[in-house]
């Protein structure tokens, strides 16, 4: 009798188990950190494991050359994370997840996070793959006590690209600093002065425009001020083809007055300048055809091959929700993505840096600026394309290998041969 | 001591030994089988079969991707090319100047790569060589002074290009100490020359020390009684070089200068950490080009980055081929002695 | 004292040189002083590196010694407040400063923390001493399972070096002990492994991984990398030497081929077994972009591997990966140090001659 009782009631337990466990899943997320994102992220995952037992969350720490390159290689094969934390969203559309039949709610993602949303779907669709952790926007920072001590005004809105540079080599000759500015190596960066030039990278039918008057430009000054000394030519000249170099370090340094870069990098200035001089978000600097910066930011987004869709989508739903959205922005001191954070407004910042919450509303502001040649670029699949080719090239003639003209055409070239390897 | 050292290893060795002894029965069976021949082709088999499935395998499958184009991952999705990828990479007009050719990066690194080659392996097998020398005189400590050489080989080359990124860079401790004494800093990895130096100085530090010891090895066979019949004789220490030890040391010294050359072609990990092809192009090696295209640019093009890589593997056969001959001669030598 | 001169002084003397020193002893004495400063410095700048504050490591002139700037509590403040050397017409002196101004710093004297000065920031400079940032190396350590990424690496090191020696004497032993078709060939293939390096095979080998089920399995990390061909050149070369006849004597006596590999030709090949034990180690333990490749999984990761968490897309926080590069460091200088010997006795005796 008691025999069989146990035996019973270990079948009983048997099929709990069974059952749990088919509910139960793995829900893997891979992220990468710029600065303190993984443990925020951390806690506030662990908050979410709490309250669902069931769902046994891993949080995947990983280098960004990972996401950026091999990532793809994985989805390829039909691999990978459950989520990953993407900044290559559009190129890699076709592999990410529609939540939406697992959505408890899909209007309130469509409401709150539907303006970013073709940023990471495919053109055409309609299908919600995940939302932005966070949104970036490039601008200026600059170094208001240099500025200070060299008796210089620091150009105020509306000033132009050919002020502020003519200011901080003001700044440059008498504080004998390194260089007048810096900017990142990236394309990405110069994208939002070259569309403020009038640059426009789309041609009519979608696909890369030749290089039009507004990247000529934008492009002659840089070669210009770098031979000139006043852009620092470190920066670009450091790597050869697309390799990403930041100028943070410069800038930190106090070794240049005036530094383009973007809002991400807020939270790096403040921990590494601290209390070492007063600096200021500027916006972007205008052009002949406004004063725009270029939006981007990493998104979460959920992948196709998952095997767990309704599990990933209650991950997906936790870290969405207002309340987390705002949490992890005020930690991270990143700008939300989320409409309903935006417009409630009232952010408090985890910093005691004064610096710190003016350079927030600066970006916030400047938001608005962004002209819609620059808006479509994020949605646009042959974005990184276009970035990539401008600063291979660029960044030669700056070294002294070929001059503008030469450059000119080899853009067109690189990136008409990636438009027709693709097709 | 010795005695502790041969009963651990007996300990660690006599499960071992087991273990081989339960092999040998069938073993046994298989080499009645198939005789001398059958178990040169079981001790050969896991070796060639890791070879076989992790390097030719994927040796094969980058050939055949260098027929290919498209922007697939995937073999099944992309479109067969035939050569066109190998005449894109060979079409120039002048094939001094890389600006006129199609690839233009590919002929820069081509260049670039070629000139490190021919650097590198010179300052490094002259430098090893008189390190080696040196160890091989009578010096107290001697394996400290191995050591000091030898270190930086342990290091990962990523370690490697970094520590000296940051010694050499605008505002690292070289200029810092330039400064102090007075000199202007140099930019070194922002000036072309200096960038390409940098790279050679660079891995010629990274590795020396692998080949000296080498060539010590090689020097300390040479019989001691030529010496002291020159030191009786009066000889000069540089006659003595030239007419004893340099020809006693040519077969190690043959060795070591193929090796070094197979390496210098391939070069990729420290310098790229060091300089990542900059200033411009002017430190970009095939390896990196061939990397960047293939895998990390935004730029991507999978087809051409394979057809260059083979086209560097056609280089290396060569080099290969002279080293399997030299080897064959070298025991040749060996065997008449 | 004199042991150490006679130590560093040692020299050829003899005739036909001047006060006892021969041109070579000069060479020689400023090669190997040149080679410790050259060798070990920058090992060196990188350890003192690993201990600066982030802030530090920004500067220039970067600093020798890593140095935190001294604090001290004040009366009327809560937290401690940093300390300045202010030099100006008044003198010299250590002030708190309480905050900056644009150019101008609110100090006051922790002595007398009554009254607030006003000091141009050019005139002062931080009042440092030396400090180690210790919590370079915690954070990471209480960030990320450190110990489950060493005992990773272990794991892959362990094995790999076992299964390399293993496979690679047998090829070896194949390829020096018999005669048979096709040797070359075999030999040819070996050396065509030598020309391809990894970064040009990274997409085909993924697919092969993933297609055998070995992505984000140490294994996946391990059976890659073990038939070197160094090794078995190495070993070839080593086994070479063995005496034919010791071999025959042998078969004579029945030995079956295994038994004449195992209990004969290997214990003979041990020095060379120990260099390449040794390389392997080292090899294996450093190996970066491979793992990098084939573990996207935090439970699997190598120390390299999650060493590189911290280079993101936009920052690269350089204080923790020089803590724990430093790390990653130490297991092989360790085995250096201790099996020095061997790498050069093994070399000597590996017939490159």
């Amino acid at each position: 009798m008691k025999r069989s009782m146990t035996a019973a009631a270990s079948g009983f337990v048997a099929l709990g188990l069974m059952a749990s466990t088919a509910f139960a899943g793995d829900v893997r997320i891979m992220w990468y950190s710029d600065g303190v994102e993984g443990e925020v992220i951390a806690d506030l995952l662990s908050r979410f494991s709490a309250e669902n037992p069931e769902i046994n969350v891993i949080l995947d720490n990983v280098a960004y050359k990972v996401v950026q390159e091999q990532l793809q290689i994985q989805l390829e094969a039909g691999e990978g994370p459950d989520i990953a934390r993407v900044t290559n969203i559009k190129t890699l559309a076709p592999h990410w997840l529609d939540l939406t039949p697992y959505l408890s709610d899909a209007a309130y993602w469509e409401t709150n996070f539907g303006g970013y949303a073709d940023w990471m779907r495919e053109d055409g669709s309609s299908a919600i793959n995940g939302f932005m952790t966070q949104l970036t926007l490039t601008g200026g920072f600059a170094n208001a006590t240099l500025f200070e001590q060299a008796g210089v005004a620091l150009p105020g809105a509306g000033a132009t690209w050919d002020d502020w540079v003519a200011a901080a080599a003001a700044v440059q000759a008498s504080q004998s600093t390194t260089a007048a500015f810096a900017i990142d190596r990236s394309g990405h960066r110069i994208s939002g002065p070259n569309v403020s030039y009038g640059a426009n990278y789309i041609g009519a039918d979608g696909k890369p425009a030749p290089v039009d008057a507004g990247t000529k430009a934008f492009a002659e000054k840089l070669v210009a001020w770098t031979s000139e000394g006043k852009m620092l030519k470190d920066t670009w000249v450091s790597a050869s083809g697309s390799t990403y170099r930041p100028a943070a370090d410069d800038f930190i340094n106090a070794a240049i007055p005036f530094y383009y870069s973007g809002s991400w990098q807020i939270a790096n200035l403040s921990t590494k300048i601290g209390d070492g001089f007063d600096w200021v978000a500027t916006g972007s600097p205008c052009g002949t055809a406004g004063c725009s910066g270029l939006g981007g930011g990493a998104a979460l987004v959920a992948v196709k091959y998952t095997k767990n869709p309704e599990d990933v989508a209650k991950v997906m739903e936790f870290l969405a929700s207002e309340a987390v959205v705002k949490e992890f922005s005020e930690r991270t001191l990143f700008l939300p993505a989320h409409a309903g954070v935006v417009a409630a407004g009232g952010m408090s910042w985890a910093t005691d840096d004064p610096n710190v919450e003016a350079a927030l509303n600066t970006f916030i502001e400047a938001a608005g600026q962004v002209e819609p040649n620059a808006a479509a670029l994020p949605a646009w699949k042959w974005g990184s394309v276009y970035y990539g080719a401008l600063v291979n090239r660029i960044s030669q003639v700056m070294a002294g290998e070929m001059t503008l003209d030469e450059a000119y055409v080899k853009i067109d070239a690189d990136i008409a041969e990636q438009v027709a390897a693709a097709n | 001591m010795n005695s502790f050292k041969h009963q651990a290893g007996a300990v660690i060795t006599a499960p071992l030994g087991w273990l081989a002894g339960l092999i040998d029965p069938p073993l046994r069976v298989w080499q009645r089988w198939t005789g001398q021949g059958g178990m040169a082709a079981f001790f050969l088999l896991p070796n060639m079969a890791i070879f076989g499935v992790f390097v030719l395998l994927p040796l094969v499958i980058n050939i055949i991707y260098s027929m290919t184009s498209g922007a697939a991952l995937f073999l099944s999705d992309r479109d067969y090319v035939g050569g066109a990828q190998y005449a894109r990479l060979l079409d120039c007009g002048n094939y001094g100047d890389p600006g006129t050719c199609a690839e233009d990066q590919f002929w820069t690194a081509v260049q670039n790569t070629g000139l490190f080659v021919i650097l590198q392996v010179t300052l490094l097998i002259i430098i090893a060589t008189i390190t080696a020398l040196i160890l091989n005189r009578e010096l107290r400590a001697r394996s400290f002074w191995r050591a000091v050489f030898f270190f930086p080989v342990l290091l990962s080359p990523v370690v490697v290009g970094l520590i000296w990124r940051w010694i050499l860079q605008r505002d690292g401790v070289l200029n810092a100490a330039m400064l102090g004494m007075g000199l202007d800093p140099i930019n070194w990895l922002i000036e072309r020359n200096w960038a390409f130096a940098a790279a050679v100085g660079v891995t010629i530090w990274a590795h020396m020390g692998f080949y000296a010891l080498i060539l010590l090895a090689g020097l300390q066979a040479i019989p001691k009684d030529l010496y002291e019949a020159a030191e009786m004789d009066g000889t000069r220490p540089g006659r003595v070089f030239w007419r004893i030890t340099l020809p006693l040391l040519m077969p190690n010294l043959l060795v070591v200068i193929v090796l070094s050359l197979i390496r210098a072609v391939q070069v990729f990990d420290e310098a790229f950490v060091l300089t990542g092809g900059g200033p411009g192009t002017a430190t970009l090696f095939l390896t990196q080009y061939i990397y960047e295209v293939g895998f990390a640019s935004l730029l991507k093009n999978l087809g051409l980055a394979s057809a260059a890589s083979i086209l560097m593997g056609g280089v290396l056969v060569l080099l290969t081929l002279l080293q399997l001959a030299l080897g064959k001669r070298n025991e040749q030598k060996g065997k008449l002695k | 004292m004199t042991r150490i001169s006679g130590f560093l002084f040692r020299r050829r003397g003899g005739p036909g040189s001047f006060g006892g020193w021969h041109w070579t002893d000069i060479v020689t004495f400023g090669w190997l002083a040149a080679g410790v400063i050259l060798m070990f410095g920058p090992a060196l700048w990188l350890v003192l590196s690993s201990f600066k504050s982030p802030a530090g490591l920004a500067e220039f002139p970067p600093t020798l010694l890593p140095y935190e700037t001294r604090t001290a509590v004040v009366e009327g403040y809560d937290k401690p407040l940093p300390l300045f050397v202010v030099t100006d017409e008044a003198g010299t002196r250590t002030l708190a400063e309480v905050r900056r101004v644009g150019t101008v710093a609110q100090m006051v004297d922790p002595a007398n923390p009554g009254e607030v000065q006003k000091i141009n920031i050019q005139t002062r400079t931080p009042d440092r001493r030396v400090g180690f940032q210790w919590s370079n190396y915690t954070e990471p350590f209480l960030a990320f399972d450190f110990f489950l990424y060493l005992r990773n690496s272990i794991f892959v090191t362990f094995m790999a070096t076992v299964i390399t020696l293993l496979t690679n004497s047998m090829a070896a032993f194949a390829l020096s002990k018999y005669e048979f078709r096709g040797r070359n060939a075999v030999m040819l293939v070996v050396l065509a492994t030598l020309m391809i390096p990894l970064s040009v095979i990274l997409v085909p080998l993924y697919s092969i991984i993933s297609t055998v089920g070995l992505l984000n399995s140490l294994w996946g990390v391990i059976l890659p990398t073990v038939a070197t061909p160094t090794g078995v050149f190495l070993l070839r070369q080593y086994m070479l030497t063995i005496p034919d006849e010791l071999l025959e004597a042998a078969r004579m006596d029945h030995a079956s081929e295994w038994q004449i590999y195992w209990r004969i030709v290997l214990p003979l090949t041990a020095p060379a077994l120990a260099v390449l034990g040794i390389f392997s180690v080292v090899w294996r333990w450093n190996d970066f972009l491979w793992p990098l490749i084939v573990l996207s999984r935090r439970e699997v990761y190598t120390l390299q591997v999650g060493l590189n968490t911290y280079a993101g897309e936009l920052n690269v926080q350089w204080h923790f990966i020089l803590a724990m590069t430093v790390i990653t460091m130490i297991p092989v200088v360790i085995v250096f140090l201790f099996l020095q010997k061997f790498i050069t006795t093994g070399i000597a005796g590996s017939g490159l001659k």
